[in-house]
């Protein structure tokens, strides 16, 4: 697909607060990131950012190889909520997602077939339990084909038997040349796959310095940098084989 | 075109399944209507002479009661950030929820204005009056009415915020809905006068309605 | 009552009752029908138009009296917990708000050639009319409420506290100076009508009323149905995963 995905020196604010600066790095097609980072560090707001859905305080995200189409469109985002409607059926919520995202690839039932769900095609997700629902949002991924796919904690509520599966899956995107990025607390298990490692700033209050969340005083202090960075300031990431495990 | 059709289709799909708002709306116009003539008092000659009015009144209230849903459902269940993705503009995903949405809830209430104007003894050329001044009024009122569901719908008790902010956009719809149809009984201003300006404004209210939505769902956050 | 307790049972008996009741019900219709149009006499004031009453006073007091029966599978279900109390509740809704239109139609059909408007704002039509306006609101509250057991107390709790309308609506027509003719079948003299139109008038109530009961009996079934159909889902839903998810 010839698509290619640079971030350089992005920088998030949300609520006043700096999530996470000076982020660099560049993936391009059958390569994988895993973001790690302890709960709270910014794994889903770096995922909100990329989607489109918040906007960064500095830095810049350029995609090359996806045409005249944003960033937003060419990509599948599989956040913390499911994007199902309990009303419908489980093929139906597949059936509408392959309509508005367009370029169809598994038809609903083979994709729901293909996260062992065949069965609950005709059941209202009403019924579905919260793995299940899981594995429903995870058949969006195969119902329309877009290069990059964003994937916030996509093993939390699955079992083993479907943490294989969805590698198996991720393993087949990328083979078939596209991009993943995945933010995750365990190990995901793909080979390969470079990790980026985020640290919650800690506010001065938390420091135990200052009169609380701000700027910090005098341009004296500034807040500790939130992960190794080279001299010249780009992000040092040398590939790591199969390394997503989130211990501190 | 192909994520407009499937929106509308979806909508559409859930609200027969769900039931909700287009019923309970109308159930919600009669009660609205029933409850003025108790308060005024059984004088018929008086309610034919207000009947347009109790009825476009109670039209605004019954489109303010379905609207905090308009974007609430898919906010919260993050289906939002699905409709993101699609290849379309947000101002068209929006654009199809307002339709759908008005189909569902500002049609029927058009369609059921005739029976509901016998409660308040219109005449049958005001009763065909306000089916047309609802008609082509109530998408102005969805269209307003989305620019504040838009602006609540990450808020948990967005109904109140939301009559507020949309109520004083939607007086003008208000007057000329009204204005028309007292027309339409008899008097001075012909009937085309009010109820072109009101045309006027529903299609202005789809233009600004849709892009502000857009914008305000845009940066929600 | 007891005995029917068992949703299975009451499946049994009432399958093999409601084809009767059905054919009871199509035959007392017929004949009321046919009373009321070819024997009862036409009214020296109103001439034909006086028949719509037929269907009119039936259909009211249906519609009081399907409210009343939900009232009674209210109590059923909050003091007794009687298992087809939410059942019964929940078919009579519709028919009796079906009736309650069926009323304020025929009504609305009759006053405009008996007082030249279509509606008034007196007492009776204004119950009657608050009282399709409760059968909407409890109509609404059990769509609102998905778990069956939780819908029927919050429904019996709403029920009963609009059951002071209906003995407003029913004398309505005394306490009130209306424009609506004032009781004359049920009251504590005896009717006041004269035999001739009396007699179609209770064949005629008597055939929509089994009318009414078979639907009831009918929508009795299909709830429980309804409700098996549900349970049944979530146990497919279950099923599906026997390594648990």
């Amino acid at each position: 697909m010839g698509v290619r995905l640079e971030v350089k020196d992005l920088a998030c604010r949300r609520s006043g607060r700096l999530i996470f600066s000076g982020l660099s790095f560049a993936l391009t097609q059958g390569e994988a990131l895993v973001v790690t980072g302890r709960n709270g560090a910014g794994k889903s707001t770096l995922l909100a950012l990329l989607a489109g859905r918040l906007q960064p305080e500095t830095g810049t995200v350029r995609a090359e190889g996806i045409g005249e189409a944003t960033l937003a469109e060419r990509l599948h985002w599989v956040g913390h909520r499911d994007a199902l409607k309990s009303a419908l059926t489980a093929e139906e919520n597949l059936a509408f997602a392959q309509h508005l995202l367009g370029e169809p690839a598994l038809g609903p039932r083979d994709a729901l077939e293909a996260v062992g769900l065949a069965h609950a095609a005709p059941l209202p997700v009403a019924y579905l339990s919260a793995g299940q629902r899981r594995r429903v949002a995870l058949a969006r991924l195969l119902v329309a084909r877009r290069p990059l796919w964003l994937l916030d904690e996509p093993t939390s509520a699955l079992d083993k038997a479907s943490q294989a599966t969805l590698l198996r899956l991720m393993n087949e995107h990328l083979a078939g040349g596209g991009l993943l990025i995945a933010a995750t607390h365990q190990a995901l298990g793909i080979d390969g796959a470079r990790e980026v490692r985020i640290e919650r700033t800690p506010s001065p209050r938390e420091r135990g310095e200052g009169w609380g969340e701000g700027e910090p005083q005098d341009g004296a202090r500034s807040e500790s940098p939130p992960h190794p960075v080279a001299p010249d300031g780009a992000l040092d990431l040398s590939p790591r084989a199969g390394r997503g495990d989130g211990r501190a | 075109m192909r994520p407009f059709l499937a929106l509308v289709a979806r909508d559409l799909r859930l609200a027969a399944r769900i039931g909700g708002s287009g019923v309970l709306g109308l159930v919600f116009f009669l009660m609205i209507v029933t409850l003025v003539p108790f308060a005024l008092g059984p004088d018929l000659n008086l309610l034919a002479r207000i009947g347009p009015a109790i009825l476009w009144l109670a039209a605004v209230l019954s489109t303010l009661i379905g609207l905090d849903r308009l974007f609430q459902g898919d906010e919260e269940d993050g289906s939002l950030d699905l409709l993101r993705a699609a290849p379309a503009p947000l101002e068209v995903i929006v654009l199809a929820k307002v339709v759908a949405h008005w189909i569902t809830t500002g049609l029927p209430l058009a369609l059921a204005a005739p029976l509901f104007g016998l409660l308040v003894a219109l005449t049958p050329q005001a009763m065909g009056a306000m089916v047309a001044t609802l008609i082509v009024g109530t998408p102005a009122l969805t269209f307003i009415g989305a620019i504040g569901a838009a602006l609540t719908a990450a808020l948990r008790r967005g109904g109140l915020i939301l009559a507020i902010l949309v109520l004083p956009l939607m007086i003008p719809t208000l007057i000329f809905g009204v204005s028309a149809a007292n027309a339409a009984m008899g008097g001075t201003v012909p009937f085309a006068t009010p109820f072109l300006i009101l045309a006027a404004i529903s299609l202005m209210t789809a233009v600004v309605g849709t892009v502000a939505s857009a914008a305000a769902l845009r940066w929600s956050e | 009552m007891w005995q029917l307790a068992n949703p299975t049972r009451f499946m049994g008996y009432t399958g093999r009752l409601l084809p009767w009741l059905v054919g009871a019900a199509t035959v007392t219709v017929a004949i009321g029908l046919y009373k009321a149009w070819f024997v009862a006499p036409a009214d020296y004031q109103q001439g034909e138009t006086v028949r719509i009453m037929f269907l009119h006073v039936p259909a009211a007091w249906l519609a009081l009296f399907f409210y009343s029966a939900m009232a009674a599978s209210a109590i059923g279900s909050l003091v007794w917990r009687h298992p087809l109390a939410d059942v019964s509740q929940k078919a009579a809704a519709p028919i009796g708000a079906a009736f309650a239109l069926i009323c304020l139609v025929t009504g609305s059909l009759w006053g405009k050639p008996m007082w030249g408007a279509y509606w008034v704002w007196d007492a009776r039509l204004t119950s009657m009319l608050i009282l399709f306006l409760l059968y909407c609101g409890i109509m609404a509250l059990w769509r609102t409420i998905e778990e069956p057991a939780r819908a029927a107390r919050a429904v019996s709790i709403l029920t009963l506290v609009g059951a002071i309308n209906v003995p407003i609506v029913k004398f309505s027509v005394d306490w009130w100076n209306t424009l609506h003719q004032p009781a004359s079948v049920f009251r504590f003299d005896g009717p006041t009508i004269h035999p001739s139109i009396l007699y179609p008038l209770l064949v005629m109530a008597l055939g929509v009323t089994l009318v009414g009961v078979a639907l009831h009996i009918a929508g009795m079934r299909t709830e429980i149905l309804r409700r098996r159909v549900r349970t049944l889902t979530i146990l497919e839903a279950e099923r599906l995963d026997p390594q648990a998810a």
